[in-house]
């Protein structure tokens, strides 16, 4: 089966054409190595990096933002988000802090991406 | 009481919080950023989709990873201050600048030298004029952005987007992703301005519609907004052709029309400025014609990438620290002027002497393929050829300032 692709991977943007030629993966209208590789892996396995952010209990701020530390696969992205909805957080936070170990069975790590630090402290 | 400081900086985003660091370094013995909102950062604290910082730091960052970076640097240098919930209110051509904070009332400031970096505010509907009611629900994109990830606040459960420009593909994937039905996004022009990459992942991925040559012709409801009426536009006009007329039912109108350099400020020191870029004239060191202030990021023109706003602050933060220790020689400037696709350069001012400049430019509309000539009279500085050059990606080149003896033109062409 033949599937259509806009490369994304500069700002040229080549209508790619991907399709399975006996095992083989075969990638047209792309016009450099960038668009091969960007083809071949939204054919057989699209990933995402998800951001989202979460509520912080006692935080100086009301939510701390946070992403997968690895990209998971596209069609788990619910999934994720659902398990990131579920987290519960307290500060203080830290930039890079493992907020949930797998997310959602995709084995990626969600972890923040901005400091929080704990109210009572500076009240 | 009247402050002195060698450096005073408006704004702690992203080009304040560069231009503080470069300061520093460059010698500057302390540096004084005024920043209105609680905490440092500027808008990156609510973008926290991921991408930033490939070309800065070769790796792909968040918002607020890239803001921390330089706030944990800035944190370790005593010699710069930051003062928080702090609104500057004016900047005199001698530096003298005016600000007010909840905490030390009526702050003075005497600078040596003076960096704006205040950043761009979002277009709204008062500068579109959309017409209809005025209902609650309607939001620029960056406000709502705010609410969901700073906040904590969804401002609507069934959405239509008007423009598609980056900030405006970003949120209709938030709203999706926080639960929200995103009917569709309305483009007045033939083409988007936002990333290829944006319009795949935001948009494709989630099955958002993304209509061209389309706009919001009237917002319904009293108290909220009930829905709204689209429309396609001719392309040559941009006129709305109201056979095509149909109501779109939602609660939520979020705009994503453009951003405007934030200059009230400025206006006050007397700097001419730039119409097409709304931001100052400026020479290669990024001072403006009032001396000894300098501008930087988003205040001075409008930037796609952050990395480009982290750069050109610190060209900004490094000679306005020469400036306040009288090291910046003053000296006879040329112009740098567009022509055929290009838009507008900045700088629109070039010092004649050693080393090199970069220019940065924007062309008014697509150019495939395109070849780009910068010429000093009639002496050719240098040629460059690209596959593609849109509006919303902002273009660099590097001349040889040894060459340069009159006024400098730059100039894409199709070919
Ligand atoms: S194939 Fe190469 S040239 Fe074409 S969009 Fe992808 S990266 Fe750019």
């Amino acid at each position: 089966m033949k599937k259509e692709f806009v490369c994304i991977s500069c700002p040229v943007g080549c209508r790619l054409t991907v399709w399975d030629d006996e095992g083989e993966v075969k990638v047209s209208g792309n016009t450099c190595r960038r668009g091969q590789i960007y083809g071949v892996q939204e054919f057989t396995a699209p990933m995402r990096t998800v951001t989202s952010s979460v509520p912080v209990e006692h935080g100086r701020q009301a939510m701390c933002s946070v992403k997968t530390a690895q990209p998971v696969p596209k069609e788990r992205v619910q999934d994720v988000l659902r398990a990131i909805r579920a987290l519960h957080v307290k500060a203080p936070v830290a930039v890079g802090d493992v907020l949930l170990e797998d997310a959602a069975g995709t084995g990626a790590q969600v972890v923040a991406t901005r400091r929080v630090e704990d109210r009572r402290k500076y009240s | 009481m009247v402050r002195n400081v060698e450096v005073a900086i408006i704004g702690g985003g992203p080009a304040g919080l560069a231009a503080a660091l470069a300061a520093h370094k460059a010698g500057a013995k302390n540096v004084l950023i005024l920043e209105r909102d609680s905490f440092p950062g500027g808008i990156l604290q609510q973008c926290i989709h991921n991408g930033f910082g490939l070309h800065y730091f070769g790796q792909e960052l968040t918002g607020p990873e890239y803001a921390q970076r330089f706030i944990d640097e800035v944190e370790k240098i005593d010699s710069i201050e930051i003062l928080l919930d702090t609104m500057a209110l004016e900047v005199t051509p001698d530096r003298r600048i005016t600000a007010v904070s909840p905490e030390h009332g009526l702050v003075q400031v005497q600078a040596g030298a003076v960096v704006l970096a205040m950043g761009c505010r979002e277009r709204t509907r008062g500068a579109l004029n959309i017409p209809g009611t005025r209902p609650a629900g309607v939001y620029t994109a960056g406000c709502a952005q705010r609410l969901v990830n700073m906040e904590g606040m969804m401002p609507g459960r069934r959405v239509v987007i008007l423009g598609s420009g980056d900030i405006g593909l970003i949120m209709a994937r938030r709203m999706v992703w926080e639960g929200a039905k995103v009917e569709m996004v309305c483009e007045l022009m033939p083409y988007s301005s936002g990333l290829n990459r944006n319009i795949v992942q935001c948009l494709e991925d989630n099955g958002i519609p993304l209509h061209f040559n389309t706009t919001v012709v009237e917002v319904h409801g009293r108290e909220r907004v009930e829905g709204v009426t689209i429309a396609q536009v001719d392309p040559a006009t941009r006129k709305p052709k109201m056979e095509t007329a149909r109501y779109v039912e939602c609660d939520t109108l979020l705009l994503s029309v453009g951003l405007i350099p934030e200059n009230e400020l400025t206006q006050g020191t007397g700097a001419a400025m730039d119409r097409v870029t709304s931001g100052a004239v400026v020479d290669a060191a990024r001072q403006t014609t009032a001396e000894g202030i300098f501008a930087c990021g988003n205040v001075l023109h409008v930037h796609d990438l952050v990395d480009n706003v982290s750069a050109e602050a610190q060209i900004a933060g490094q000679s306005a620290a020469k400036y306040a220790q009288g090291r910046l020689d003053k000296a006879e400037t040329v112009d740098v002027t567009p022509c055929g696709a290009v838009r507008y350069v900045v700088p629109q001012r070039l010092v004649k002497g050693e080393g090199e400049a970069a220019l940065y430019f924007r062309v008014g509309s697509a150019v495939k393929p395109a070849r780009l000539t910068v010429k000093c009279g009639d002496a050719v500085l240098k040629t460059l050829k690209k596959p593609v050059m849109t509006p919303g990606e902002m273009e660099k080149v590097v001349i040889d300032l040894a060459k340069v003896d009159g006024d400098v033109t730059v100039c894409a062409e199709e070919g």
